[in-house]
């Protein structure tokens, strides 16, 4: 939610190793209010990256700006490497400088939840117009549906898996979920995965990544198959407190409802799974019907 | 068509005439008197003699209005008063002044939401068309864009308005409320040099002053130390840290998280205009710090000056005339007034 596409005039002067006529070219994805993603590549040309970069901001103080960069960069850095650590699927981190405001992280290949649930109801709304009364169509996406309500489970282990390791995502929407096709073969190396130090082990990382990217050879391609990546945790935080992880879901309720009018009444499986996979899900299910009563402390419309 | 506007939801009692010569030429203002209640230094102002003031002040103010501008009662289309939100007190006394004008001379009642009021008379005087509107004064904090006939709240204060914490920070300095005690913040803040830490509390689109205020608070305590050696001293100069240090960093603070939070609506909402309105508004350093986010998106800012950004009885009548000319009527009857109205909650029938 906090990134969107966006005409920008000012061109951004990226701080160096990213600055030297030698470095990969940088692509830009997408301009949010706080930062600027690039596709890039990182160490080797075969090894993709997503590159995220703070610029200063000249409004505010340059002390504050510093603080505000650093604290935020190794925020986001601390609670990647312990999802990551604890096994829940997000990018790995590859460095970092929370001196001139970069971090690089794996690339996530695949598309975003809310790109899959936006083309297949787009599908779904072309089909409709063309032949509303043949049954074929109708039966072909009640067959979606049922692949769809899959897709919520995963949302709902993905994030109950999140919630599990003490972290808060803090702007869940489908554009910060992400459908990874699955890799023919993984080798993971589980309790070595970044559980020391960032900035010692940086180079270690690096290389599982780029044995990871060079392991990924995607299936041939099943619509919805894939695992669930969480991605992009600029307002993550760390938190024991069912209150914060029921806001959580609210927060990804309503981002759901607005943005997927059509597939609101699929969100319910994602709290399904939620309760079922999540030892401590029930507790917070029921603190979300709170959070949903109180809707903040006033009667918003739309 | 010419409205009468009545403004009295907090300490300054506003009276406005506006005319709308034609749907497409821009509003005239014919009179625009204000009178503020100010409460003795490190005091805020208090309903109930806020009201008591209002209550004095608000015939003389009318009679003015109508001098100034050499009009008759006869001239008038409506009258148009703030409805919310506000304190009670002074929204009441303001509310029955408004009726009574109203029964008098016999014109139509137009209740306006006092947060709509700002925006449009914001919009009217910049000629921004589609903003993302900062609305920033001693009782609200809301950063708000325009969608299907409503002013849509992005983000707001979860806690106390920004414009409070700096008049509750001006009590505890105890200094003069005269002509505001922002005001006197910001003439204070320029001479600051150092900037403190203080917490920096952004939740998304939305922001809490509270815990600043009680961070600035405590070290004030210590800044005004009676004893010199427990005064508090800058870490790496040594130097004693004075009122202005406070105020500064007070200012950078809050109003870097304000810039934060709009700058996200902007990209949220992908607009690259932005509206300052509000009493916090005026402060000049606010609209320099919204210029550069502004500049650095590629889009610019507007703002207005006191006249226009503190409450003011001419945004009440201008937003009152919009409503009246699409066919908002109220009758006595419903003429209330209401401490919370949300901005959100108006059907903003004048816009496509």
């Amino acid at each position: 939610m906090t990134l969107t596409t966006a005409a920008v005039t000012t061109a951004h002067t990226l701080p160096p190793p990213f600055t030297s006529p030698t470095s990969p070219p940088l692509d830009l994805r997408v301009q949010g209010a706080e930062s600027l993603l690039y596709k890039t590549t990182l160490l080797t040309p075969s090894l993709p990256c997503a590159l995220k970069y703070r610029p200063p901001k000249a409004y505010r103080h340059a002390t504050l700006d510093r603080r505000l960069t650093k604290a935020r960069l190794l925020a986001e850095a601390r609670v990647l490497v312990r999802c990551r650590r604890d096994g829940v699927t997000v990018p790995g981190v590859l460095g970092a400088d929370w001196e001139t405001g970069w971090i690089a992280l794996e690339w996530v290949e695949g598309r975003t939840v809310r790109e899959v649930l936006d083309g297949v109801y787009h599908v779904r709304e072309h089909r409709d117009a063309q032949s509303a009364e043949e049954k074929e169509g109708k039966e072909g996406i009640e067959g979606i549906e049922k692949q769809l309500l899959g897709l919520m489970r995963k949302v709902g282990v993905a994030v109950g898996k999140l919630h599990s390791v003490g972290v808060c995502h803090g702007d869940l929407t489908t554009s910060n979920l992400m459908l990874r096709p699955r890799k023919k073969k993984r080798t993971t190396h589980p309790g070595h995965d970044a559980a020391e130090a960032a900035e010692a082990a940086e180079a270690d990382i690096a290389m599982e990544a780029l044995r990871d990217a060079q392991a990924q050879e995607p299936e041939p391609e099943q619509e919805l198959d894939g695992d669930v990546v969480l991605i992009d945790f600029g307002l993550a935080n760390q938190t024991v407190q069912d209150e914060d992880k029921a806001v959580d879901l609210y927060v990804l309720e309503r981002a759901f409802g607005s943005t997927h009018p059509q597939a609101e009444h699929l969100f319910q499986e994602v709290l399904n799974a939620y309760g079922e996979n999540y030892k401590a899900g029930q507790t917070v299910l029921r603190k979300l019907d709170q959070v949903r009563m109180r809707g903040r402390k006033k009667s918003m419309l739309g | 068509m010419i409205a009468l506007g009545l403004e009295g939801s907090a300490n300054k009692l506003g009276i406005g005439l506006i005319s709308h010569p034609s749907p497409t030429s821009p509003p005239i203002i014919l009179a625009n008197l204000r009178h503020t209640y100010i409460s003795p230094p490190g005091a805020g102002f208090l309903p109930k003699d806020t009201a008591a003031h209002h209550r004095a002040w608000v015939i003389r103010l009318i009679k003015r209005c109508l001098q100034q501008s050499s009009l008759r009662p006869s001239d008038i289309a409506c009258i148009a008063f703030t409805k919310g939100p506000g304190m009670g007190a002074p929204l009441t006394a303001v509310a029955v002044a408004a009726r009574t004008v109203a029964l008098l001379w016999d014109k139509p009642l137009i209740p306006v939401n006092h947060c709509v009021g700002h925006i449009e008379m914001g919009r009217a005087i910049t000629g921004a068309e589609n903003p993302v509107v900062l609305y920033v004064s001693g009782g609200n904090t809301q950063v708000i864009a325009y969608s299907c006939q409503r002013y849509r709240i992005f983000g707001e204060a979860l806690d106390i308005a920004v414009g409070n914490c700096l008049d509750r920070f001006a009590r505890t300095l105890a200094i003069s409320n005269d002509p505001a005690p922002g005001y006197n913040i910001e003439q204070l803040a320029k001479r600051g040099k150092r900037l403190l830490d203080l917490p920096y509390t952004v939740k998304g689109m939305d922001a809490s002053f509270s815990g600043i205020l009680a961070a600035v608070d405590a070290l004030a305590g210590r800044v005004l130390a009676e004893e010199e050696s427990k005064r508090l001293r800058d870490e790496e100069s040594g130097e004693l840290v004075t009122v202005e240090d406070l105020c500064f960093s007070l200012q950078e603070t809050v109003f870097a998280m304000l810039v934060e939070i709009t700058e996200r609506a902007m990209a949220h909402v992908g607009s690259q205009q932005v509206l300052i309105v509000g009493g916090v508004g005026c402060n000049e350093r606010l609209q320099e710090m919204m210029g550069l986010m502004a500049k650095e998106r590629g889009g610019s800012v507007y703002a207005t000056d006191e006249r226009f950004c503190i409450d003011n009885g001419i945004m009440i009548a201008h937003a009152g005339l919009l409503a009246f000319e699409s066919g908002v009527k109220d009758g006595l009857d419903d003429s209330t007034c209401t401490q919370r109205f949300r901005t959100d909650a108006v059907h903003i029938k004048w816009r496509d």
